[in-house]
């Protein structure tokens, strides 16, 4: 080219004095930032996200806004006193952790559980799923754009926010399942009352339904959006209702069983397209399928003790701690120093409302546990935000985060 | 199942009998030391073989013992929803060592790794992108390790003559207050 040209270059420093020149509009990409502090982003999350146009091409979650260091708290504290970190990770499904927690450490400390603790913890874990799926469906019905479902859903969390009350003493936090079994028994009149709730509660689920299944409006939002095939979901780590919705019939209560799950009669639902419909029917569906669960628990709840034998585990009774010596010796040394697990390592996962929870746990001997890690299904989910929103535009953006249920107590621990 | 980890147990120490260091097994959890040389050659292997199928890498972290020549072990949790069977990879890394990363094997590992990196430190070769994920935007120092204090070095605060929030170096009331429970009368050892 002549002298003229040679130093042609244009904004980005590219030498462009070879190129033709043609009235072409360069198009870069428009990065947005989808802010941390954003009523459809369930939490806290910053999502920057490259735009062209409406439709995203790359979409970046920068997560830790919520980062608690929970593992790190976790080696400084008895076993005992660990137990509640474990309830404010996933904050919408509490007790579903505790119960992984406690069943890792029981696996060290080498005790069993007795039957009728196993229900309540069986029975509880499926309340838990139900405010979960309550929450994570109306909550996604919200982002999308339907108001009322929220508002109905959230009404029967309260009532089952209720049961938990009853049982711990706290609406949210239980603390109720325990290394060893449960934290105390069933109050008189609870499972009346929880039978109750279970007779009504398939109907709340059809008046729910009746609003958005057959909806237009929802079926166009959400099917073929977020399309998640079936290699993609297994080489992503996705687990839960992400893998079940793209056809894969895994759920770890039925191959991986734990507690009295495989004495229980249940079903799976599945899918088949792997979009956010199919997502979002399976929810439902298991919504259904914990009354079912439920019922039979009630059914079939054994008498007898709800905590292990051991008193070097479980503390005793105040009634017996204020009359007994050796009650009073033990009470002590429980809340004071805890019970020393004995040294070695177990990973424990257990079917989370979200997906597959695990519990990474080291002993070294003491009364602290070494290491504690803690694996959250939304965190893998999130990961997937990338691939699942590639082509789509930002409206669905929010649809795929509400469809793969993030909770960033758990994302970020 | 028990007879089955068994099974995949001796199938790995068979191929790769110079890699592998230890394997314990319990009722259903195989635990599998190697080489840190021999890892994405071994995760390969564990995703591609038929009788395997470990499709799922569920988990990778890290655990500090302070202490021990090797100071780090990084640990991997595979899942094979054929099979229905997890096994765990351990691998022994120092201070100045770094590992491969299995991102061009398994998708998950990107931000699982990313993690162990911004607690741990330890460097993931061929990651496409190793950077903080959980702390502070400028955060210095790797918290998860033994020797990082559990309240850290610097505490933020709003500063109203700078009109933005400000790190400084950590000033608490009262000292933490650790107790140690180990008695020397303690049979146990």
């Amino acid at each position: 080219m002549d002298n003229k040209n040679k130093f042609l270059l244009d904004s980005s420093g590219f030498d462009i004095s070879n190129l033709e020149t043609s009235n072409v509009t360069k198009i870069k990409n428009f990065t947005m930032n989808f802010g941390p502090q954003h009523p459809a982003a369930h939490g806290v999350l910053r999502l920057v996200l490259e735009l062209n146009g409406e439709i995203v091409e790359r979409a970046d979650p920068h997560i830790g806004l919520l980062h608690r260091g929970t593992e790190k708290l976790i080696e400084y504290k008895t076993y005992l006193q660990a137990l509640p970190y474990f309830d404010r990770l996933d904050y919408v499904s509490m007790m579903s952790q505790e119960h992984a927690y406690s069943l890792a450490v029981e696996k060290l400390l080498k005790c069993s559980v007795p039957i009728r603790a196993q229900y309540i913890r069986v029975m509880f874990g499926e309340i838990t799923r139900i405010l979960n799926h309550l929450l994570a469906v109306t909550t996604h019905a919200l982002d999308v754009g339907a108001l009322t479902p929220f508002l109905w859903g959230f009404e029967e969390r309260e009532k089952l926010m209720e049961f938990y009350e009853r049982v711990s003493g706290a609406r949210m936090h239980a603390a109720y399942i325990r290394p060893g079994g449960v934290a105390q028994d069933l109050p008189i009149g609870l499972l009346d009352d929880i039978y109750a709730f279970v007779k009504q509660f398939g109907y709340r689920i059809n008046e729910i339904e009746e609003l958005l299944t057959n909806n237009r409006i929802w079926k166009q939002r959400l099917v073929d959006i977020g399309i998640v095939s079936l290699d993609k979901a297994l080489n992503w780590g996705f687990s839960g209702v992400m893998l079940r919705g793209s056809g894969l019939a895994w759920d770890l209560r039925k191959t991986q069983s734990y507690d009295v799950y495989d004495q229980l009669n249940f079903s799976i639902p599945v899918g088949t397209k792997g979009d956010c419909y199919d997502r979002y029917l399976i929810r439902v569906q298991e919504m259904r399928e914990s009354l079912q669960i439920i019922h039979q628990c009630l059914n079939k709840m054994p008498t007898g003790f709800i905590k292990v034998d051991d008193r070097k585990i479980s503390p005793p009774s105040r009634a017996l701690m204020k009359y007994s010596m050796e009650s009073l010796i033990h009470h002590f040394k429980l809340y004071s120093e805890g019970y020393n697990v004995p040294a070695g390592e177990t990973y424990v996962t257990i079917e989370a409302p979200k997906g597959e929870f695990g519990v990474f746990l080291v002993s070294n001997g003491t009364n602290r546990p070494y290491r504690c890690r803690i694996k959250a299904p939304g965190f893998l989910h999130l990961q997937g935000l990338d691939f699942m929103s590639k082509g789509h535009m930002i409206a669905d953006v929010v649809t795929i985060i509400g469809t793969q249920d993030i909770v960033f107590g758990e994302v970020d621990r | 199942m028990i007879n089955y980890l068994e099974y995949i147990g001796n199938i790995l120490i068979r191929t790769f009998p110079n890699s592998i260091r230890n394997v314990v097994q319990s009722s259903n959890e195989i635990y599998i030391s190697i080489t840190a040389e021999d890892l994405l050659k071994i995760a390969y292997f564990l995703k591609k073989n038929t009788f395997m199928q470990f499709h799922q890498l569920m988990d990778v972290w890290a655990v500090d013992y302070l202490g021990r020549q090797n100071r780090y072990e990084v640990l991997y949790n595979f899942l094979s929803v054929r099979y229905n069977i997890r096994l765990i990879l351990k691998v022994r890394i120092s201070d100045d060592m770094g590992i491969n990363s299995l991102s061009s094997v398994y998708n998950s590992a990107n931000w699982l790794e990313r993690e162990v990196w911004d607690m741990y430190g330890i460097f993931f070769f061929n990651h496409p992108d190793l950077r903080r994920i959980l702390t502070d935007y400028g955060f210095e120092g790797f918290p998860l390790r033994k020797d990082f204090p559990l309240t850290g070095y610097t505490e933020v605060r709003y500063d109203d003559e700078q009109k933005r929030v400000v790190l400084e170096p950590l000033e608490v009331t009262q000292e933490f207050r650790y107790f140690d429970f180990t008695s020397p009368w303690d049979a146990k050892k």
